[in-house]
């Protein structure tokens, strides 16, 4: 029908599209205009897919599309925003499970695509090609399900680590693009799916050493793998608009993962050698955790401090989002607002547990976006706050980060709370965070702490401050 | 004279026959230019939505899937294009429709958008 050419001036125009959809996201009042950018840009790309001479089996694609499309809309409504991380990798790994079934069903039957020689047979640049996608996608498909299990808890968050897990994981890499390579040159079947299989224990492998203080730049990083894997495809099949929208989360990807690692001041190469996140640490943070008191106090104190205070920074953590308490933070935060302290929030980058988690979580809650900081933005302005309270929050606080060479999270930035005239914490226990670690601020004179869940205390502030 | 359009015409000639995956590599490292340039813009506070924006563009590759399904005989290849079709399909609606669902959340204080 359209000649080819409309064809790839369509791609073009989508893949516009999409470039607007991702630009729309530098400002909350773009964003939704840009995501409806980017539902038009996809549904042109299908269109016009759909319209080509060779595309016959209208029946059973719609099909295939409407239950997607069902199932698709169905957990999209329902999904919690607590649970979007786990929703996101595991939508990573349907993009790496669909790009090795593509890659197979290339592999299998390359005239399908006008991509056979005159054998009939995948020629040595596709193949190569095909090998790169497919083992990207089958790598992405199992390490998402892997995180996807650890994010939803049904897998142990903590780090599994045994002897030689690196030289094995380096030997099974090297079996697999042997593999690999043995396909590009002789074409033959076997060899593709040993590759793969090899690709998918990798997979599992890779994660299962990553606790789950890491998880945020793995779920980045699989996100920019899924886009890679779409790239490697749209080589195999000449395709443009895979290349190019692949090339965008491929890229958006990796510089989540860096933003991430710079918070956490980990390497990428650290994170995943992995073991970060498990027991080992918390003998070592316990040493000083002995015999030095604290100032406990009840919801009514901290009240008085509250009402009292001009300026008020809240640090949120994951620990509020654990205890669903986003809701119950509000309705403190407007009555303190009402009384004419001026509150605002500042976010630490892994405040949640993925880049970004705390402020939807915060937006869910009907907190106004423009009350919410980065911490890059608000770190300076903790010296003038008269009252820092930090929910559900540990090792974003931490001074040892500032001036502690041998503890582990030294040289991570930090929220300076601690330049703060008044410092509220609210948290369960004493206990360490997910570093493992003591914060000496806990038994400071102008901290007080209130030993609660974090709704609990939020509720009990709210009758406090009424 | 005439040899100077013969060397014309060969190199338009080399131009029209440039390799394929040349062509596909040059459009791949430009367009990977162009998401880091467009990603780094991305307001923190977006990142989440942004994850699961790009989740939804990569399902891009249903265009692949559709191709794999495109035969009318149902065969391993076409049945594993209908299943890579209904796999991207999750992702398509789901992550644009989830993206729009967080990103009806944000509002600023005066309750406009």
């Amino acid at each position: 029908m359209l000649s080819i050419n409309v064809v790839a001036l369509a791609y073009l125009i989508a893949s516009v599209f999409i470039i607007l959809a991702l630009k729309g996201l530098s400002s909350p009042e773009s964003a939704r205009r840009g995501n409806l950018l980017g539902m038009v840009g996809m549904a042109l790309a299908i269109g016009v897919t759909l319209q080509l001479d060779e595309v016959r089996n209208y029946g059973w694609i719609f099909a295939a599309l409407a239950v997607g499309g069902v199932i698709g809309g169905v957990v999209a409504r329902r999904i919690s925003m607590t649970a979007m991380p786990q929703l996101i990798a595991f939508m990573h790994s349907l993009v790496g499970l669909a790009a090795v079934l593509i890659a197979i069903s290339a592999m299998l039957n390359p005239e399908g695509y006008g991509i056979a020689d005159a054998a009939g047979g995948l020629p040595v640049a596709n193949r190569i090609e095909l090998f790169l996608g497919s083992f990207i996608g089958m790598i992405t498909f199992s390490a998402s399900l892997i995180a996807f299990g650890k994010l939803q808890g049904m897998i142990s968050g903590r780090p599994l680590v045994f002897a030689g897990q690196h030289p094995l994981n380096l030997m099974l890499g090297a079996v697999m693009i042997g593999a690999g390579l043995f396909f590009c040159s002789s074409g033959a079947g076997a060899p593709f799916f040993l590759m793969l299989a090899i690709a998918l224990v990798l997979g599992v492998l890779l994660i299962v050493p990553i606790g789950g203080a890491d998880m945020p730049v793995i779920v980045s990083m699989l996100n920019s793998y899924s886009g890679w894997a779409a790239a490697g495809i749209g080589f195999t099949l000449n395709n443009t608009m895979l290349i190019i929208a692949g090339a965008l989360v491929g890229s958006s990807g990796a510089i989540l993962s860096y933003i991430m690692c710079k918070a956490m001041n980990r390497s990428l190469i650290h994170v995943l050698l992995g073991g970060f996140g498990g027991d080992a640490p918390a003998a070592a943070g316990a040493k000083s955790a002995v015999d030095r008191p604290v100032k406990a106090g009840s919801a009514e104190d901290a009240a008085f401090l509250l009402k009292n205070a001009r300026s008020v920074l809240v640090v949120p953590g994951y620990g509020l989002a654990v205890a669903r308490a986003q809701h119950a933070l509000k309705e403190m935060v407007d009555l303190l607002l009402k009384q004419g302290v001026k509150v605002r929030f500042a976010i630490h980058p892994v405040a949640g547990r993925m880049p970004g988690h705390m402020n939807v979580l915060l937006a869910e809650a009907d907190v106004p976006y423009d009350l919410v900081h980065e911490m890059d933005e608000i770190n300076s302005e903790f010296a003038d706050t008269d009252v820092a309270l930090v929910i559900g929050a540990n090792d974003v606080t931490n001074p040892a980060a500032k001036t502690d060479p041998t503890s582990p999270i030294y040289g991570m930035p930090v929220l300076d709370v601690d330049r703060a005239q008044h410092l509220l914490f609210i948290k369960r226990s004493l206990s360490p965070g997910y570093a493992g670690l003591d914060n000496d601020l806990f038994y400071r004179d102008n901290t007080m702490m209130i030993f609660s869940d974090a709704k609990k205390a939020c509720e009990l502030l709210v009758q406090a401050l009424d | 004279m005439t040899s100077m359009a013969e060397t014309i015409t060969q190199t338009v000639g080399a131009h029209a026959a440039v390799d394929p995956f040349i062509f596909s590599f040059t459009v791949f490292v430009l367009a990977v230019l162009v998401g880091y340039h467009v990603v780094w813009n991305v307001t923190p506070a977006l990142h989440t939505p942004l994850m699961s924006l790009t989740n939804a563009i990569s399902s891009i590759i249903i265009v692949g899937a559709i191709l794999a399904a495109a035969p009318l005989d149902m065969n391993t290849p076409t049945v594993l294009g209908l299943v890579a079709v209904g796999l991207a399909g999750v992702n398509i609606f789901g992550g644009f429709l989830v993206t729009r669902r967080m990103l009806a959340m944000f509002r600023k204080r005066d309750g406009g958008k």
